[in-house]
């Protein structure tokens, strides 16, 4: 079979160029999305770029490494950032690093106070039911990052967004929330349950007459009357907001398929991630959303690549047929030393193999998707030069 | 039939988490065909929609229904049981919850229709998690017409650490929602269960600070909810170096004899012994580091005070002779 290897993903390329305005980390959980995420934003940064790092993951390790002692929801400035030497992308300086942790119930509330006036605001900030939706919905994160990123954007304070996804049940959530949220919000179902608490509920009475009593009386015995009430309450003091949900949803939906918004897709070489990221790629594509390219992260690669796993366990069989040397000493500590380096290139050898047939499957499926990847790291980041270190295989494409 | 000591007999429901990319379905698989030794029934249950115990055993998906899809791991003395898989989702279960109380089937499947269950579980978060793990209670205290148990242990593959004590502690979720009412029975019922000594949740990890942590903070969490019990930690994917303790410091410290491993290396018969030995031991120092790291996780996690079971890892991916071979590894170690 004729070895095609994909195009390469230029990740340097897409950070230098201006135009680029916001880029979405996406995966599934567990692939080192997030620290990725800080790594290309503080490679940005040092090459002249005003970049504000957008995540949801608390990790204080994370804040730690960029010399933050905890993330919050409002941009902060990282120290330390620095000119790459010899960016050659003409930037003379660097630019900034701001990061910040998305609060989604802070996030929410914002909305609300921005949008209602101080009474009817503090009236759904206390409804139990706003409460439970603001803090828990299944989707709500994802609807507020989508929501923070769009704010971000319009306060134009920073030339370059990069967005860490929520690390979601799948990696297409954050896609459909918002608009499940605001279907939600102003759907018809709602509307239905809270026609008796308005005046022009006219347009469902229909609806209403045939289904309504069986409806309440169903949720009633499911969920008991206070809930009801509760979300009676809360949508009737979120009626004039109904419209902005929708509206907002729309806009950050465009603003992903805008001109200036790139998706780096990132999973690990294991087959749960690449399957991940086959079906978001493909998701991508039928949305026309800005695909970048695939990283995968966490490669092994390895310095004496040349020697075959086959031969390295035969080596190492040699030597143990051996036996231990008569030469107690120094003779015997090489042998057990090199039967020791080779059984373990052997298995790493191995799992690269294996590596690379997983991210064969996903490149046959797509051969036209760029695709960088990132060496594994042999220590977890502490630092900035941790996530420089990772910048730095962006600069060997 | 012969009894043989584990560390968790007498429990019946195995709640197994994990923070994402640790192998927590992989993991929970493993348990159930471990379970399933000796000839024990086993239900393996999955809550989250994604269909992972259909690729683990690489079947076709599966329905909200039980469905036999593997036999347990055999021993010499005896053959293994059946193990089970259901894959749950809210909405069937909360169908199915109102044809048994309420004998509402049909009204239920028109509401369906109506995207009445879809708002329910959506505007009662607590809902949708009371519905999955009174489905697992249910599957547990489960009797056929003699009267004895259906299954003798049921493998819950439930959501991530960060998620877990939220998702068990279905009272106060939905106490918040439903102060009375038949909900709020039947939470009672299911909370009775997995507070019971025959629920206990293990935490799948692998040796990584983020995934550790988690661990330790989920542990932390159950005990602070109290009641709800912290079963093992599994400690996946692990690949120990070959290297005796003083010596995996020295490597780490890119302190290896160059040298010595050429003349291995020569002895051996390979070729270009000096440049492959400077290869190799940058290969050995980077992986010494890596196990120095995982180390120090070892230890951290030994502060929990919860048995500790290692798997290994396997190269070239799990398939089901893999997942057998994991699953003796956990009843060789007692896990099961």
């Amino acid at each position: 079979m004729a070895e095609s290897r994909p195009p390469e993903l230029d990740v340097d390329r897409l950070i230098d160029d201006r135009r680029t305005r916001i880029i979405v980390c996406c995966g599934s959980g567990g692939v080192g999305k997030t620290t990725l995420a800080a790594a290309i934003g503080l490679r940005a940064a040092e090459r002249g770029r005003h970049v504000v790092v957008l995540t949801v993951d608390p990790a204080r390790r994370l804040a730690q490494s960029m010399g933050l002692t905890s993330l919050d929801n409002t941009p902060r400035v990282v120290p330390g950032v620095r000119p790459a030497a010899h960016a050659g992308n003409g930037a003379e300086s660097a630019g900034s690093l701001h990061a910040m942790m998305l609060d989604m119930k802070r996030t929410f509330d914002e909305i609300v106070e921005a949008h209602a006036d101080p009474d009817r605001a503090a009236q759904i900030l206390a409804n139990p039911f706003y409460q439970s939706l603001s803090s828990s919905f299944a989707g709500t994160q994802e609807y507020m990052a989508m929501e923070k990123l769009g704010q971000l954007r319009r306060a134009d304070e920073w030339d370059l967004i990069v967005v860490d996804t929520p690390p979601s049940r799948s990696a297409l959530d954050f896609l459909d929330a918002p608009q499940r949220l605001s279907r939600f919000l102003d759907g018809k179902l709602l509307r239905l349950l809270t026609a008796p608490a308005k005046v022009g509920g006219r347009a469902y009475l229909r609806v209403l007459n045939a289904g309504f009593g069986v409806v309440t009386g169903m949720l009633t015995k499911i969920l008991g009357t206070a809930v009801l009430k509760d979300v009676q309450t809360f949508v009737s003091a979120l009626d004039t907001m109904f419209g902005g949900f929708r509206e907002r949803a729309d806009y950050t939906y465009q603003l992903l398929r805008a001109p200036g918004t790139s998706f780096l897709v990132v999973a690990a070489p294991e087959d749960d991630a690449l399957r991940e990221a086959s079906y978001f790629v493909e998701r991508l594509d039928h949305e026309r959303m800005p695909l970048a390219g695939l990283i995968i992260n966490r490669v092994q690669l390895l310095p004496a690549a040349h020697l075959s796993a086959a031969r390295s366990q035969a080596a190492a069989e040699t030597l143990q047929a051996a036996g231990p040397s008569e030469h107690a000493g120094s003779e015997e500590a090489a042998r057990l030393l090199t039967i020791a380096a080779l059984h373990l290139h052997a298995d790493r050898m191995e799992q690269a193999a294996a590596q690379r047939r997983t991210a064969e499957q996903f490149t046959g499926a797509h051969p036209l998707v760029p695709v960088a990847e990132i060496p594994a790291q042999a220590e977890d980041v502490h630092d900035l030069d941790g996530l420089r270190r990772i910048g730095q295989a962006f600069g060997s494409a | 039939m012969a009894t043989r000591d584990t560390d968790w007999d007498g429990v019946r429901l195995h709640v197994v988490t994990g923070k994402g990319g640790t192998g927590k379905t992989t993991v929970a698989g493993a348990l159930a065909l471990a379970l399933a030794a000796n000839g024990k029934n086993v239900l393996l249950m999955e809550v989250e929609g994604r269909q992972g115990i259909a690729q683990l055993f690489d079947v076709p998906p599966l329905p909200y229904a039980e469905r036999r899809i593997a036999v347990g791991l055999g021993t010499r003395a005896h053959q293994g049981g059946d193990v089970f898989a259901l894959v749950a989702d809210p909405e069937s279960a909360l169908l199915e919850y109102l044809e048994m109380f309420y004998s509402l089937r049909h009204a239920g499947s028109a509401l369906a229709k109506l995207g009445v269950m879809d708002f329910a579980t959506t505007i009662a978060p607590g809902l949708r998690d009371v519905l999955l793990t009174g489905k697992a209670a249910e599957a547990v205290r489960r009797k056929d017409d003699k009267r004895s148990r259906v299954y003798d242990a049921v493998v819950m593959d439930a959501p991530p650490t960060g998620r877990i004590g939220r998702f068990l502690n279905v009272t106060s979720e939905v106490s918040d929602l439903a102060r009375v009412g038949p909900i709020r029975g039947h939470a009672d019922t299911v909370l009775k269960v997995i507070r019971s000594p025959e629920t206990v949740v293990h935490f799948v990890t692998v040796l990584e600070e983020m995934p550790v942590q988690e661990t330790l903070d989920g542990i932390a969490e159950l005990r602070a909810l109290g009641g709800i019990r912290a079963g093992g930690i599994i400690v996946n994917m692990t690949r120990p170096l070959e290297l005796a303790a003083g010596q995996l410091q020295a490597a780490a410290d890119g302190d290896i004899d160059q040298a010595q491993l050429a003349l291995g290396l020569k002895s051996a018969g390979l070729d270009d012994a000096a440049a492959l030995a400077a290869a190799l031991s940058a290969e050995l120092c980077a992986q010494a580091k890596t196990a120095l790291g995982q180390e120090l996780q070892q230890q951290r996690l030994d502060t929990a005070g919860q048995p500790c079971y290692q798997l290994p890892w396997l190269t070239g991916g799990i398939g089901l002779s893999g997942l057998y071979r994991l699953a003796s590894a956990l009843r060789e170690q007692k896990a099961a």
